[in-house]
């Protein structure tokens, strides 16, 4: 069957199966494999994209289910070649480390900063709680989370330049020291 | 409430805000990640390619009768499929274990646990693929499985591996550490005994990514490019030469993105040689992915001990000695992956912390009807199973002398004057500093008001509990002379390049899974030779691209290869003093080294950094006599010995009187594991772990029913903690640098997977104290705690 609908705000019309899920749609069809699939029963939430600025489960759609609507995938986060703020905070505050649930837990984290610009700790975990992370214990996740919340019109600044000469040799084989 | 700031300067930096070498810095593969720019196995898609599925065995253990695939073959969209009797023509049927077993690539005689692979489909699109599977009739005669360990050397038990010769059991194999006899004399005369019967079921790692390959081989060359989700690409490589039959050097594995793996992705599974041999059949690329049922039940389990767990003390609470009797399942096939002289693995560092007397341990190995593996999840080789039984045993001593559970632990440490320390069963742990950690974590707990609040709840008829746990580990694995895998020696290569501009690459041997390591190990660079870690590429998970080595898994890819990196980088840094005297026309030795320049001693203001000296080696500068051109080298890292990081651990739980529910208030993680390279690094990788212990004390069980059907085959079954199920975590730590490492790094990989879960069930049990309860198996669910409260058996689930 013809399905057509928005993808990152392109209008696209692609033929395929009455049955085919979202997520394949998306990572075979479109070729957009930064959504992931993670499991067979809708509880890891690595496929997760928002529809119509909501998300969902690409996996528990049916790509002739999303037909008209607009998606969103993790591709379309960043714009006119800026980062989305929630993409910085994950970078900021280590909210990722092997990447896969990464794309889902972000595309949540965006659609509850547009519902909830200054969630706080409890409303952030409550929001990616149908998604798994295996990395990172999920306190990091919800750091990047925050951090986006009170940066909300970042932008990516030039780095400065280094003086590597400038800084001191440091020997690290004696050293001892307890945090306190 | 100390709670310690990951964010704070770093020290060893000299920049809080720029570290060229140690520190806190955002990760060089994030920009990629975050845009969703990552490359995973099933993200590669090559001309032609087609998709390969499996059948799986719907019972544990039955004679196979017969396979009709004629309907399968006819589906529209169906290139072949493959059976066993077709991999026996090719020899192929049954590939070498990591343990010096066998395991059926396909089922060719017998099904052996549920869910073992029958029959590949190779197909046009992955739809069509499954379609197939519908359409094979297979015919099984159902057989009495062996479900219980317990029951697996009980005469007259099934034999799960008839068709070894001679084979009339299911006993693998006993292995010992430790002396027995002086272990029993002293049980026999200590004042106080403590036995339990302690078991870490079954579980396992489940990566968010599950286990994959695009195999592609190219006839005319005789050349297989393989894809893989693996842990370990060189072993890989060298396993697929001897399995195939393939040349080594015709064979590239390439590891890429790795969406997680902690163990799962060490072994080779079947999926992956039938990939292969799809490629070979059909002339055209073939991937495989396994769903996530697949995954947990077909794949590296983890743990499933039981053990019979002794500990002897004085009645004042000095702990005198420790043994054990452990029945470890291996499932099908014997396929651990661990040092081949250590069948247990690590196990045998159950010693802990403590100073003793007197250790033994004995652990049986047996087949089972169920799936093959053991080694997984971020164990260290098992160390996870003998850190959970000493520390339950150290709990249930204090519960029975009725002394606090910390006191009892300060008491009884190696002390730090002791090190480097051999235990009784032969490690040689290299440093230590157990009493500092210990109180700074008692510290940040607020240890004694955490008391007192216990004991007026308590009052009240609430149950909060406080658990304790102290871990030693034993990784970076391992000095080749007595660690390899399948003949293979536990070393690892670096190879470092630093082009003409001073900009370099470092390749390394072993493969991340999401640890960072394009970060650290540049990291590692720019530390010894002042290159900013930006300007430093690591090359890793490309065996055509990189040096030998074994792999990332126990811990050891900064113990190992973070020690091969760092000798490159001060072998090239040597290499340019004499380069650097060359252009300044002096000797090498008037030259001193400050971080990133040679400069003449006495006259800092004369000398070359880097940069300059890069351009030199390439140049046309003379240089000196044995001394060739362009600025490189390579070492490989063979260990002296094994790492021994460390960390105390302070769980606090409340259980909800009316349901059993534990939640997990607060957890205090202190954390030693020498030499920090990247704090924030370092502090995800403890998040990740704690987060497993919770998942295994509370939640995460692999178990079975009478007929060997897996009941933890889906994550609705098997569950995971998410972030409702996780507090804040507080983590802290020391710094005791390993004194044979060449930047005293001990690696952090594993310490909390390990050190977490008894704290957590120590906590549990320590709540469930007014009702007489002294232990509880993992996990701990609400209808356990509930029944343990009511003083019922435990549930199965």
């Amino acid at each position: 069957m013809q399905i057509s609908m928005t993808v990152n705000g392109e209008d696209i019309t692609r033929e395929a199966e009455p049955r085919v899920l979202l997520v394949h749609f998306i990572r075979d069809v479109l070729r957009l494999t930064g959504t992931h699939w993670g499991c067979d029963t809708s509880n890891c939430g690595t496929c997760v994209v928002l529809m119509d600025g909501q998300p969902v489960k690409s996996c528990t759609v049916l790509a002739a289910m999303a037909d008209g609507h607009a998606i969103t995938t993790v591709e379309g986060l960043a714009t006119g070649g800026k980062l989305d703020p929630v993409q910085q905070g994950f970078m900021e505050e280590h909210g990722l480390q092997c990447g896969f649930c990464t794309p889902g837990m972000m595309l949540t984290a965006r659609a509850l900063l547009d519902n909830n610009p200054h969630p706080d700790d409890d409303q952030i975990r409550e929001a990616i709680s149908g998604q798994i992370c295996r990395c990172t214990g999920y306190a990091t996740i919800v750091r990047s989370v925050k951090w986006a919340s009170n940066h909300p019109a970042f932008v990516v600044s030039e780095t400065p330049d280094f003086d590597a000469a400038a800084l001191p040799a440091v020997d690290h084989s004696t050293e001892e020291e307890v945090s306190a | 409430m100390t709670i310690i700031d990951e964010h704070a300067p770093n020290p060893a930096a000299g920049d809080a805000d720029r570290p060229i070498g140690y520190g806190r810095i955002q990760r060089k593969e994030d920009p990629r990640f975050v845009r969703g720019k990552g490359n995973y196995v099933d993200d590669i898609v090559l001309p032609g390619m087609l998709h390969g599925a499996i059948l799986r065995s719907p019972v544990a253990h039955a004679r196979l009768v017969s396979i009709d695939t004629s309907a399968a073959l006819a589906h529209p969209g169906v290139v072949a499929v493959i059976t066993g009797q077709d991999l026996l023509g090719l020899k192929l049927a049954w590939a070498p274990t990591l343990s010096a077993d066998v395991q059926a690539v396909l089922v060719t005689d017998k099904v052996r646990f549920q869910g073992q692979e029958v029959a590949f489909v190779i197909a046009e699109d992955r739809y069509a693929a499954r379609d197939a599977l519908e359409l094979i009739e297979v015919d099984y005669d159902v057989l009495t499985p062996v479900v219980d360990a317990r029951t697996a050397l009980a005469p007259g038990a099934p034999v799960v591996r008839d068709e070894l010769e001679g084979r009339t059991d299911n006993h693998i194999f006993d292995w010992e550490a430790g002396n027995a006899a002086e272990t029993d004399a002293i049980f026999a005369s200590a004042d106080v005994v403590v036995s339990q019967e302690i078991v870490y079921p079954r579980s396992h790692p489940a990566p968010m990514e599950t286990c994959g390959a695009v195999a592609d081989f190219e006839p005319i060359e005789g050349a297989l490019t393989l894809y893989e989700t693996s842990q370990a690409p060189h072993a890989h490589r060298t396993l697929f030469a001897i399995v195939s039959g393939i040349p080594e050097h015709k064979i590239r594995i390439v590891s890429p993105d790795i969406g997680g793996g902690f163990g799962n992705k060490v072994g080779i599974y079947p999926g992956y040689i039938l990939a292969v041999v799809g490629s070979i059949v059909t002339g055209r690329p073939v991937k495989w992915v396994e769903d996530r049922s697949e995954n947990l039940m077909s794949t590296s389990f983890a743990r499933d001990y039981i053990m019979q767990g002794e500990i002897a003390a004085t009645k004042d609470g000095k702990i005198l000695a420790l043994r054990t009797n452990v029945l470890a399942d291996h499932g099908a096939f014997n396929a651990t992956a661990q040092p081949t002289k250590y069948p247990a693995g690590f196990f045998h560092i159950f010693t802990g912390s403590y100073d003793l007397q007197a250790a033994h341990c004995k652990v049986t190995g047996v087949y089972t009807n169920k799936a093959p593996g053991g080694v997984a999840y971020a164990c260290s080789f098992r160390v996870t199973e003998a850190v959970y039984l000493v520390e339950r045993l150290v709990d249930m001593l204090a519960q029975k002398l009725e002394m606090d559970s910390a006191e009892l632990r300060l008491k009884n440490f190696i002390k730090p004057e002791q090190f480097p320390y051999t235990n009784k069963t032969g490690w040689e742990y290299d440093s230590g500093n157990y009493e500092r950690a210990m109180r700074l974590s008692m510290e940040m707990a607020g240890y004694d008001d955490l008391r007192r609040e216990q004991a007026e709840k308590r009052a009240k008829g609430e149950l909060m509990g406080i658990g304790i746990s102290f871990f030693t580990e034993t990784v970076g694995a391992g000095p080749r002379k007595h660690m390899d895998i399948v003949g293979l020696g536990m070393a690892d290569g670096a190879e470092l390049r630093i082009h003409p501009t001073g900009k370099a690459v470092v390749r390394i041997s072993v493969q991340s899974q999401g640890q960072g390591h394009e970060t650290t190990f540049a990291q590692i660079v720019a530390e010894e030779i002042g290159i900013p870690p930006e300007d430093i590429d690591v090359v890793h998970g490309d065996t055509d691209q990189t040096p030998f080595g074994l792999g990332t898994y126990g811990s050891r890819s900064t113990p190992v290869s973070g020690a091969a990196v760092a000798l490159v980088a001060r072998k090239v840094r040597e290499k340019a003093k004499f380069i650097a005297a060359a252009m300044l026309e002096t000797r090498p030795e008037d030259l001193e080294w400050e971080k990133g320049r040679w400069f003449v001693t006495g006259d800092p203001s004369v000398g070359k950094t880097m940069a300059e000296i890069a351009m030199g080696a390439h140049g046309t500068v003379t240089l000196p006599e044995g001394i060739d051109g362009n600025l490189d080298a390579e070492v490989t890292y063979d260990p002296p010995n094994l790492t021994f990081p460390f960390g105390a651990y302070i769980c606090v739980v409340d259980v909800d009187p009316g349901t059993g529910h534990v939640k997990v208030r607060r957890f205090i993680a202190v954390d030693d594991c020498g030499t920090r390279i990247n704090p924030m690094i370092i502090e995800g990788q403890v998040h990740g772990g704690l987060t497993d212990g919770v998942g295994m004390a509370l939640m995460q069980l692999i178990e079975f029913d009478d007929e060997g059907n897996c009941l933890g085959g889906s994550f609705m079954d098997y569950l995971i903690p998410t972030a409702m199920e996780v507090p804040d975590w507080e983590t802290g730590f020391t710094v005791t640098p390993s004194p044979h490492h060449p930047i005293g790094a001990k690696g952090i990989g594993e310490s909390a997977t390990v050190g977490s879960p008894p704290a957590i069930v120590n906590a549990v049990v320590d709540a469930l104290r007014p009702f007489g309860v002294t232990h509880m198996d993992m996990p701990c669910t609400p209808a356990r705690v509930w029944a343990a409260m009511q003083g019922r058996p435990t549930p199965p689930i």
